[in-house]
């Protein structure tokens, strides 16, 4: 058999984080404690070079290597540099909260680089085989990082419901790709879409198929009903943790839902979209309804997180180029307002106190007006007031819908983003209207400060001109 | 003559499963002999090295001291201990003995003698060498024991430190020889030097990581803190008696007979002469059939087995651990790359 | 039927049998050790099936090592059954109604006829030369080099994992440094002779 060496261009930046993620490992070993920054400033590096290399080897051209097994194309492109910034970002806000807790080591870097690792795989995927392994890899690395604060056993519990069910998600999801596999004889996507093309609804066995993929991915988006970790996860897990698999991994699954639903079963579009509809429905619903109800933030920003999964399913089901740009966009948007968000409730952290119940949040205004300030701009953007740029991710992905005939569930939206902007004001009102219940002043550096800063002002900077992103989405989703 | 030969023929073309019992037979019933006296060997040599004259009652000079063993072992009670789990106890046993019977299917006595000639005889080698791990545990869980219970945790850990280090000493093998199959793997070793050029020279620290691992697979001193008379009175079969005790006892030398013979077959050469292709040595040895050879290797390698025993005292339990993780899986990696590189530019005299 | 199908049914209960085993018996210990059968009974199917290079590994990675661990783990830990059993009852019914749900799925799946003899042509018998071994090798390192790398990295992964969690230094626990040990000159440091004044 002759074997070709495919080109390694199109896989450099994987690789390059790949490495690099292998030196800070072995780099770390030999630091004494108080130099671990070093391999922290390296992950950052990585974070930032791998940015640059994906802009460098780019092109606008779809690229299939290895064998049909990865496709470099502008909408992972893209995908991956959101991935990489968004996670610089939560590496820098969790710095100062792990150095406060001991957690400040170098296996929580190298896992998380792993994760982000995982992610990028599974964003450049052209087959099932990969899609699996990539997420996989992102899950394994979440699991341990999850449990990462081995004395909190609200951690361990957290990692150990965690693990099961993604375990069982995982089961779910090769399940059907099996049998997809059984029913078109091939796992690379372009193959199966066009054995799918050939076959139709017709055959069981894909039916079937289609079902429990779409099952394993509500799971990994936490769309509801599948949705019983996300809570107790965040709740759980360190809050750095939690900012990490509040964020990025949502850009992922995004990624996942186009690699296995558009890429490989496009043909099934009909039968998925009335899936996606329900989980969209439901998730909708029930986040924003429940956590109404929650009094610890991580909860109830958990809760918001299974709601805004909703709006990302809605973009994805209107089976429009239209529909794919609006749920890119929301995905990204997402991401960082999730970011910003976290990252208050790591700024209001300290040694030995979490800043998780939401009374600690009364008169933020009068402790730290501009911190403050940022709250309510990613409180805005995520209830979706304009002119924030949450609003715009809403409208654009309730377009999608309407343009599809199914006004119903926009409004269905609609309805539900309104009860949804209930409990993100009620925060706003307890920064500024209520008494602080402690004086105690922020402690953040000024590196913190300053990512905050930038991050909140840019809910109304994109709100201001979504366009950026967003004709940035089109072209990418364009290409597909 | 003739006609046993045509029923031979006869067999294998009507009856093969009778034609494959005759063969199990023809190559077990010697086996268990090696194995008896192998027992005896044990006795005397370490009775020697140890100043000591060994049995000498039983027979002219003791030879039928293993027969008597036998004959008493069988006759003895069994017994089996209130609360433990008959089933899992008296299967424990035959646990150990089965794999280490079974692996000789796949092993040639000569160019073409082999039993099952399989494409994987390697791995399959490896797969059931690690099997037999599972009589150890059972015996130790099922005897309702402390002790007992301590020998087979203790097994179990060191057998599954150790057979990574095997393998991978086994994965440079495969390198060095481009094959999985046994015969294969001694005809890569045949040339011109004789000795010289088998495998054990090339890769000499696998030779020795493999003998080693070995030995701490089989459970034998300087590794044999599963049995450790001294700190936990037998280990995993100290509940024993009569047969079942004696089949242990079989399988530990049956492993100790199938470790020796496959050291001598991967790194010594197997059947081939040790003076094959010298220029007045080989042509006088030419007349030594292959499984001769083969028996004087194993022999040599099995004599190290009781050398060891006689000579160095028992191994601490973390040293063992150390000794397996730290040391020899390290040095089987940077080995495997270096019998890699080495086939990789056809490295002259044993890769060209 | 040929001796091959026979042997399959053979196999086939057994493995049926193992399997119930493992999820009724009381004892997890007995659970794990049929598991085990489960898994050598799978092995000599797919030795049937001529895929000798899986079945191997199947026995030598989950056998050998990772059922080994398992029973390690389940024997020392002292598993009281009858709290583990405590919601078996009352989840009963559920269960049931899960199981008979996935057992007409796979019927629905398998008995469509999607993967009948007609549509897949059952696979010719391989010559006696072929190697299952060396076919595997040479497909995974190169059409599947790429995913075969990224497993590679999951195991990277799951061992750091498992350090990162596990390993944790105990400022009690006294450790030995064997090169240091090794290193220990006759001398000097073994033995120090202390000069004293000789006391009356």
């Amino acid at each position: 058999m002759q074997f070709e060496m495919p080109s390694l261009i199109p896989v450099l930046p994987e690789l390059f984080l790949l490495t690099m993620t292998c030196v800070i490992l072995v780099v770390d070993l030999f630091l004494k404690e108080e130099q671990r920054v070093i391999s922290y400033g390296l992950v950052q590096i990585s974070l930032l070079l791998s940015v640059c290399i994906v802009y460098l080897t780019s092109g606008a051209e779809a690229e299939v290597i290895f064998y049909g097994s990865v496709i470099r194309d502008p909408m992972g492109d893209v995908l991956k540099v959101a991935i990489y910034l968004i996670s610089a970002g939560a590496f820098l806000y969790s710095k100062d909260y792990l150095l406060d807790r001991n957690l400040f080591k170098g296996e929580f870097y190298v896992l998380g680089l792993f994760a982000v690792l995982g992610m990028t795989v599974m964003v450049s995927a052209n087959s099932f085989l990969t899609v699996y392994l990539g997420l996989e890899l992102l899950a394994l690395s979440l699991y341990a990082l999850v449990a990462f604060d081995r004395d909190s056993k609200a951690g361990s519990e957290a990692a150990m419901k965690y693990f099961v069910l993604g375990a069982l998600a995982s089961g779910m999801l090769l399940y059907g790709i099996s049998m997809i596999y059984g029913a078109t004889g091939s796992i690379e996507f372009p193959q199966v879409a066009k054995a799918v093309a050939e076959t139709g609804m017709d055959n069981m066995v894909l039916v079937f198929g289609l079902v429990f993929v779409v099952i394993g991915l509500a799971f990994k988006f936490g769309a509801v009903p599948l949705h019983m970790w996300v809570p107790d996860v965040y709740h759980g897990a360190p809050t750095a943790v939690t900012l990490f698999i509040g964020s990025t991994p949502k850009i992922a699954a995004f990624a996942l839902a186009m690699r296995l639903l558009v890429d490989g079963l496009e043909p099934l579009h009909a039968d998925w979209q009335g899936m996606l509809v329900i989980l969209a429905v439901l998730s909708m619903a029930l986040g924003n309804v429940i956590a109404i109800a929650q009094t610890n933030i991580k909860r109830m920003l958990a809760y918001s997180t299974i709601s805004h999964v909703g709006f990302i399913l809605l973009g994805i089901l209107a089976g429009t180029s239209k529909g794919y740009t609006a749920a890119m966009f929301y995905s990204i948007v997402y991401a960082i307002m999730a970011l910003g968000g976290f990252g208050i409730v790591l700024l209001l952290s300290r040694r030995g106190f979490e800043a998780e119940n939401l009374d600690d949040y009364k008169g933020l205004h009068d402790r730290s007006p501009w911190f403050a300030a940022m709250m309510l701009l990613l409180m805005f953007s995520m209830a979706g007031v304009p002119p924030t740029v949450g609003f715009f991710a809403k409208m654009f992905v309730l377009e999608a819908v309407v343009s599809i005939d199914m006004t119903w569930l926009a409004l269905v939206g609609v309805f539900f983003s309104i009860i949804g902007v209930y409990y993100y004001l009620r925060i706003v009102k307890l920064m500024y209207f209520d008494k602080p219940t402690d004086d105690t002043p922020l402690t953040a550096g000024l590196d913190t400060r300053i990512a905050l800063s930038v991050n909140g002002l840019m809910m109304l900077a994109l709100g201001m001109f979504p366009a950026a992103i967003l004709s940035i989405c089109a072209a990418a989703v364009g290409s597909v | 003559m003739d006609l046993l030969m045509s029923l031979w023929e006869w067999l294998g073309e009507n009856l093969v499963v009778v034609q494959i019992l005759i063969k199990i037979v023809i190559i077990v019933a010697p086996l268990m002999l090696c194995v008896a006296y192998f027992t005896y060997a044990e006795r005397k040599i370490i009775g020697y090295m140890q100043v000591r004259i060994g049995p000498n009652r039983v027979g002219p000079k003791g030879w039928l001291q293993p027969i008597a063993d036998a004959v008493k072992l069988m006759f003895k009670e069994i017994i089996i201990p209130s609360g433990a789990n008959k089933t899992l106890f008296l299967i424990a046993p035959v646990l150990t003995l089965g794999p280490a019977l079974a692996a000789w299917a796949v092993f040639p006595f000569g160019d073409g003698l082999v039993l099952s000639n399989i494409n994987a005889g390697l791995l399959y080698l490896i797969a059931l060498t690690s099997v037999g791990v599972y009589g150890v545990i059972i015996s130790g869980w099922a005897s309702n024991s402390k002790y007992a219970f301590l020998g087979a945790m203790r097994s179990a850990a060191q057998i599954v430190s150790y057979e990574i280090a095997m393998g991978f000493a086994l994965v440079g093998v495969l390198v060095a020889a481009g094959s999985l199959n046994l015969g294969e793997i001694v005809r890569a070793q045949e040339g011109e030097g004789g000795l010289f050029n088998w495998f054990w020279l090339p890769l000499f620290p696998l030779f020795l990581i493999y003998f080693v691992s070995g030995v701490a697979e089989t459970n034998r001193a300087p590794f044999d803190v599963a049995e450790g008379e001294s700190e936990i009175v037998a280990g995993f079969h100290v509940e024993y008696s009569g047969m079942p005790f004696a089949v242990f006892f079989l399988g530990e030398y049956a492993n100790m007979i199938l470790i020796s013979a496959l050291t001598s077959l991967l790194f010594l050469g197997g059947w081939l002469s040790p003076f094959n292709g010298w220029p007045l040595l080989g042509p006088m040895f030419d007349w030594v059939p292959g499984i001769v050879w083969l028996f004087i290797k194993t022999a040599f390698v099995g004599f190290f087995f009781l050398w060891l025993r006689a000579t160095f005292p028992r191994y601490r339990y973390d040293q063992i651990m150390r000794l397996g993780w730290k040391v020899f899986i390290p040095i089987t990696i940077v080995w495997i790359m270096v019998v890699g590189l080495a086939v990789v530019f056809e490295m002259p005299w044993w890769f060209d | 039927m040929t001796f091959e199908l026979f042997v399959f049914y053979v196999f086939a209960a057994i493995l049926v049998f193992a399997a119930t085993m493992v999820i009724t018996r009381k004892n997890p210990v007995h659970s794990a050790l049929f598991l085990v059968l489960a898994f050598f009974t799978s092995a000599a199917i797919w030795l049937l099936a001529e895929a000798e290079f899986l079945a191997i590994v199947l026995v030598l990675v989950y056998v050998g090592a990772v059922m080994v661990l398992f029973l390690f783990v389940v024997m020392m830990l002292d598993i009281d059954i009858a709290t583990m059993r405590a919601g078996f009852v009352k989840n009963l019914p559920l269960a049931i109604l899960i199981a008979i749900a996935m057992v007409i799925e796979i019927f629905l799946v398998i008995g469509s006829g999607s993967f009948s003899l007609d549509q897949f042509a059952a696979p010719l018998p391989l010559p006696a030369d072929y190697n299952n071994t060396a076919s595997l090798g040479n497909i995974l390192y190169t059409e599947y080099m790429y995913p075969f790398e990224v497993a590679a990295v999951i195991l990277l992964v799951a061992i750091i994992a498992a350090i990162g969690l596990t390993m944790r230094k105990r400022p009690e626990s006294k450790y030995q440094d064997p090169s240091k040990q090794v290193r220990v000159k006759k001398g000097e440091d073994r033995i120090t002779v202390l000069k004293m004044d000789a006391e009356d």
